[in-house]
This record gives structure tokens, C-alpha cells and sequence, in this order.
């Protein structure tokens, strides 16, 4: 109970912060925001103070539209003011439309065109293991993105290397079924010799037990169901949000969709 | 030169840990030795540019400096967005080398060729861009430039100059001076271009980095102000280099070098260079034409 009431206020900060910019994914933050609160609050090993330490977790946001929602999950960890939120997408902000590692703490990939992160995922697992870190690669794909010929050109080339040190979450939130249907996403991934499984993406207990298992041969897939826009019922599943921002006057009551 | 790549890149693992070796299944026997020395750095991705740039990326990232090699279509225009984002805006160390420069794989049709490489590359703000007219100089220059911190592009070629050069990254070389014209001869050209004005009174610059521009060597040495560039790839890609650097002078610049249009013929590269004009007779006609003109 507790945990989502901190989920709806970090969804009220994401709401908040999209309004003086007319700007933002609102509805794909929404759908990934549970998974990314787990991740940072249960399972990452990185502290927010030091984010470049060598032995830390690493995680890649692939949809690099759903920024807001790693935003809000950084700023509440203390990798940066709460504040920055308010300047989303200014001219000099350190926050833009998708996020950028050379100008972010905590943030490890500059993403937003579909398709790059996992492959990096790939090589940063790879190079981990090079180098003897011990640490994990965690990498957050939308199922649009599953469209992308590079995924599963790193879907076979992270089993093929046998990268147990690699998660890759699809978020499924069938936004794309419109265009490509992609059916069982866990199975394609285990075809493709990854540990795979499908879950509730909005369940912290099954998202924190998914994340925490892992086999030592094979790099693990989480599918996970989610709705875009989940918790706003005017935004869940209405393309007519994907990429808007609530008016002044419509605030009030989008926020209160919230409470 | 392909030979000197694998020699130099098998020297340079033996001494930089940080090195890693990614083919695009393409160099694998020539680099059995790598793979046998040095299995957990060097590796054959596959035929998968778009994942084998994002994943050089994610070594980059690491601390390591990768090495990417394919034939130039495949590392440069199949995976170009990658090599946008992941490597140049990130501003992440890798080393992009490739072979088939232009049109070398010349019977083997378009699919092979690549003369617009370079055009692409230097659209790409950081991307460094090396073209070694000789064997030894991509070592010298590889040795130099493959830690810098940058993304670098060497383009390797089938064809050498004769003779080799004590070149600098980043630095242009005078092979003749000369005051009624400059010629500036990109990479493997230069012998095509020494044949053709040896006897002439002009001046011969050597260019083997073409991204950072050496705009110095040219200022110093383009009194006449007629320019003619030398590129074996497509025509033309200096001029903006050219007029930033001597801008404020009158100048005039014939461009000689790949035509922009498909070599849809196959044959031996030689019969190419006929058919396009790239020969000896035809460059001295042009450095002469520009001689005359007022």
C-alpha cells in the first residue's frame, strides 16, 4: 500500500513535470514505472552517490521514450534533485525527450531511436566479463521495439555468448499489435536459447522474482504484461495520449485520476 | 594492406589488454592467430553490423576499444545509425576498419562497392577518418589514433602507393612543392597523381587523415590559389574543408574522383578507372587546364 501510494506521487511528478513543456511520453512512462521502481529499489546494486563505481549493476532504458519514468526513479534515489523534473525538456536541462549519459548521473546509454540498447547491453555484458566485473546488465525493451531486426540479432548473439550476466524486460504492452502481432514473446526468446519467462509488470512481488532469477548458462528474457498508461484511466490504452501533455486547466483532473 | 591490418592489430592485443577483435565473418582466417591467442578478446560476431556497432558501443563503455571490421558497405552504410548514435554521440572510443574501398570489389557489382562512404562518415560530428595510401602507414597511423578516445574510420584498400610515407595522423604531408597549382591526393591516388604532374611546377599534398582536416599545410602552401583534389572515392567531399581554410581567399578548385552514380559494370578495377577518367593522362590534362585558366 505503502509502495503505491510512492508510485502515484512519482506519477504525479511525471504528469507535472510534462505540463509547462507540452511535452512527453506520459503513457509509456506509466507502463514501465512498477518495473523500474522494483529494479532501483530491490535489485540494482549502485549507489546513487557514486553511479560510475565499476562493480555497480547496470541498466540500459532501450524504449528511450519512457524517459519520464527513469527520471522520476533517479530523482527519487537521489542520483539528482527532485527539482530537475520541473525543468523536463527545457532549452539547458539535463532532461530531455529520451536520456543522455553525457549529461544524466545514472543514466549509462543515451537511447530513443528503438533497437540500440539491447545490442549495447550485449557489449557492456560482454565487456564485464572481459574485464572479471561481477556485476549484472539489466536492459528495458518496449515490445515496438521487438519490430527492430537488432534485437534479435542480440537476442542470438547474448545466447550464443551464453550471457548469464544479461536481463532483457520487454514491456508488453501491446501497443504494437496494431502493426506486427508478436505473440508469445517468451517463447520466441526461448527459441533463441534465453531463460524466458512472462509475468504481471505491474506485480512488484512477481516483477522482484523475476529479476532475481537467473540460470548460469543463459541470458534471461522477463516478459512483462503491462498496460500503457496504467493507473490513469484516460491515458490507458488511448493512442490519443502516447505523446501529449495534460493543459493547465486539465490537470486537476488528470491528477485526480491518481488519488 | 589487409595483411598489415592483421599484423598490426595482433601486435597491438598482445600489448593492450583493452583491445577486442569483432568481424563481421569476414578477415576470420587471416586472424586465426587472434582467435587462438586471445579467445576472450577476439571474436567473429556474425553478419549482424547493426548489433555488432551497438555492442562495440557497449565494450566502449566498459573501457575496452573495439575493433569492427567488414567490407565498407556493411560497416559503414548498413549500420550508420549506430555509428551516429551509439559510437559519435556518445562520444565512445572504437575502430572502424574496413576493406573494399570504392569500387575494389569491382566484379562482384554494387552491392559491393562503397565509393560514398567518406561523404556519410563526415557527416558524422567526431567521426575521425584515416586513409592510409600504404601498408606501413596504416600502421604507423593505426598505432597512433586507435586509443584517442574517438570513433575512428580506416579505410583500408586493395590498391597501394608504391612508395610509403612517414605520415602523421592529423597532419598532411608535402611530397613536392611547386607554385602554380596544389594538388591534393587522398590515400592511394597519390601515384596516379606523382605519374601525372611530376614535371609540373605544383605543389603535391598528401592527405591520409581527411576528418580532423589539416587546414594548416593547406593554408601554407596554396599561394596560386587553384586547387585540384585528388579523392579516390566521390568527388567533391574536401571542397567545404577547402573553402573554410582559404575562404577568404579567391580560389579555384577542379574536383577529380568518383562520379556520383552506380558503377554498374564489373570487370577489374583498372577498367573502372578508365571508364571514370581516374588515370594519369586525365589528371595532368585537369592539373594543366587549371594551370592555364585565369
Amino acid at each position: 500500500m505503502v509502495t503505491q501510494v510512492q508510485i502515484n506521487r512519482l506519477k504525479k511528478q511525471i504528469i507535472k513535470a510534462t505540463v509547462p513543456v507540452e511535452e512527453g511520453h506520459i503513457p509509456s512512462a506509466f507502463s514501465i514505472l512498477d518495473i523500474l521502481w522494483v529494479l532501483y529499489d530491490q535489485v540494482l546494486h549502485i549507489d546513487p552517490s557514486n553511479p560510475k563505481n565499476d562493480d555497480r549493476d547496470r541498466f540500459i532504458l532501450s524504449k528511450g521514450h519512457g524517459a519520464l519514468a527513469l527520471y522520476a526513479v533517479l530523482a527519487e534515489k537521489g542520483f539528482f534533485p527532485t527539482s530537475e523534473l520541473e525543468r523536463f525538456a527545457t532549452f539547458n536541462s539535463i532532461l530531455g525527450g529520451h536520456p543522455d549519459r553525457n549529461k544524466i548521473p545514472g543514466v549509462e546509454a543515451s537511447t530513443g531511436s528503438l533497437g540500440h540498447g539491447l545490442p549495447m547491453g550485449v557489449g557492456m555484458a560482454m565487456g564485464m566479463r572481459i574485464r572479471g566485473v561481477s556485476s549484472n546488465v539489466y536492459v528495458l525493451v518496449g515490445d515496438a521495439e521487438c519490430n527492430e531486426g537488432s534485437i534479435w540479432e542480440s537476442a542470438l548473439l547474448a545466447a550464443h555468448h551464453k550471457l548469464s550476466n544479461l536481463t532483457c524486460i520487454v514491456d508488453y504492452n501491446h501497443s504494437t499489435d496494431r502493426a506486427l502481432l508478436l505473440g508469445d514473446i517468451a517463447l520466441k526468446f526461448s527459441s533463441f536459447g534465453w531463460f524466458a519467462s512472462t509475468i504481471d509488470g505491474h506485480d512488484h512481488d512477481a516483477i522482484y522474482d523475476a529479476l532475481i532469477k537467473r540460470k548460469t548458462d543463459r541470458p534471461t528474457a522477463i516478459i512483462a504484461e503491462t498496460v500503457k498508461g496504467h493507473g490513469c484511466k484516460p491515458m490507458e490504452n488511448n493512442p490519443a495520449w502516447h505523446h501529449g501533455a495534460p493543459t493547465h486547466e486539465d490537470l486537476p483532473s488528470i491528477l485526480e485520476e491518481l488519488s | 594492406m589487409r595483411r598489415q591490418f592483421v599484423k598490426t592489430v595482433e601486435s597491438l592485443m598482445a600489448k593492450d589488454e583493452r583491445l577486442v577483435l569483432l568481424l563481421g565473418d569476414i578477415g576470420v582466417f587471416g586472424f586465426r592467430n587472434a582467435f587462438k591467442q586471445y579467445p576472450e578478446r577476439a571474436y567473429n560476431i556474425g553478419i549482424c553490423e547493426q548489433a555488432m556497432t551497438s555492442l562495440a558501443a557497449g565494450l566502449s563503455m566498459e573501457g575496452l576499444i573495439p575493433v569492427l571490421h567488414s567490407i565498407a558497405p556493411f560497416v559503414v552504410e548498413r549500420c550508420y545509425e549506430q555509428l551516429k548514435i551509439d559510437l559519435c554521440y556518445q562520444h565512445l572510443a572504437a575502430n572502424i576498419v574496413s576493406v573494399g574501398a570504392s569500387y575494389d570489389y569491382a566484379a562482384l557489382g554494387c552491392t559491393h562497392h562503397c565509393p560514398g562512404d567518406i561523404s556519410i562518415l563526415q557527416a558524422l560530428p567526431g567521426m575521425q577518418i584515416v586513409i592510409p595510401g600504404h601498408a606501413s602507414e596504416f600502421d604507423r597511423l593505426f598505432n597512433s589514433a586507435y586509443s584517442n578516445s574517438s570513433p575512428t574510420y580506416f579505410r583500408l584498400s586493395e590498391r597501394s602507393n608504391q612508395e610509403n610515407y612517414d605520415v602523421e595522423f592529423g597532419k598532411a604531408r608535402i611530397i613536392k612543392s611547386g607554385d602554380k597549382a596544389t594538388i591534393i591526393a587522398v590515400g592511394s591516388i597519390l601515384d596516379m597523381v606523382i605519374e601525372a604532374v611530376q614535371d609540373l611546377d605544383v605543389c603535391v599534398l598528401y592527405y591520409t587523415t581527411v576528418s580532423p582536416f589539416d587546414d594548416y599545410t593547406l593554408r601554407e602552401n596554396c599561394k596560386s590559389g587553384k586547387i585540384v583534389l585528388m579523392e579516390p572515392y566521390y568527388s567533391g567531399n574536401m571542397i567545404n574543408d577547402i573553402h573554410a581554410t582559404l575562404g577568404e581567399k579567391s580560389i579555384s578548385i577542379k574536383s577529380v574522383g568518383v562520379p556520383n552514380k552506380f558503377l554498374t559494370d564489373y570487370g577489374k578495377v583498372e577498367e573502372h578507372d578508365v571508364s571514370i577518367g581516374l588515370t594519369p593522362s586525365n589528371v595532368r590534362k585537369q592539373v594543366e587546364g587549371i594551370i592555364r585558366a585565369r
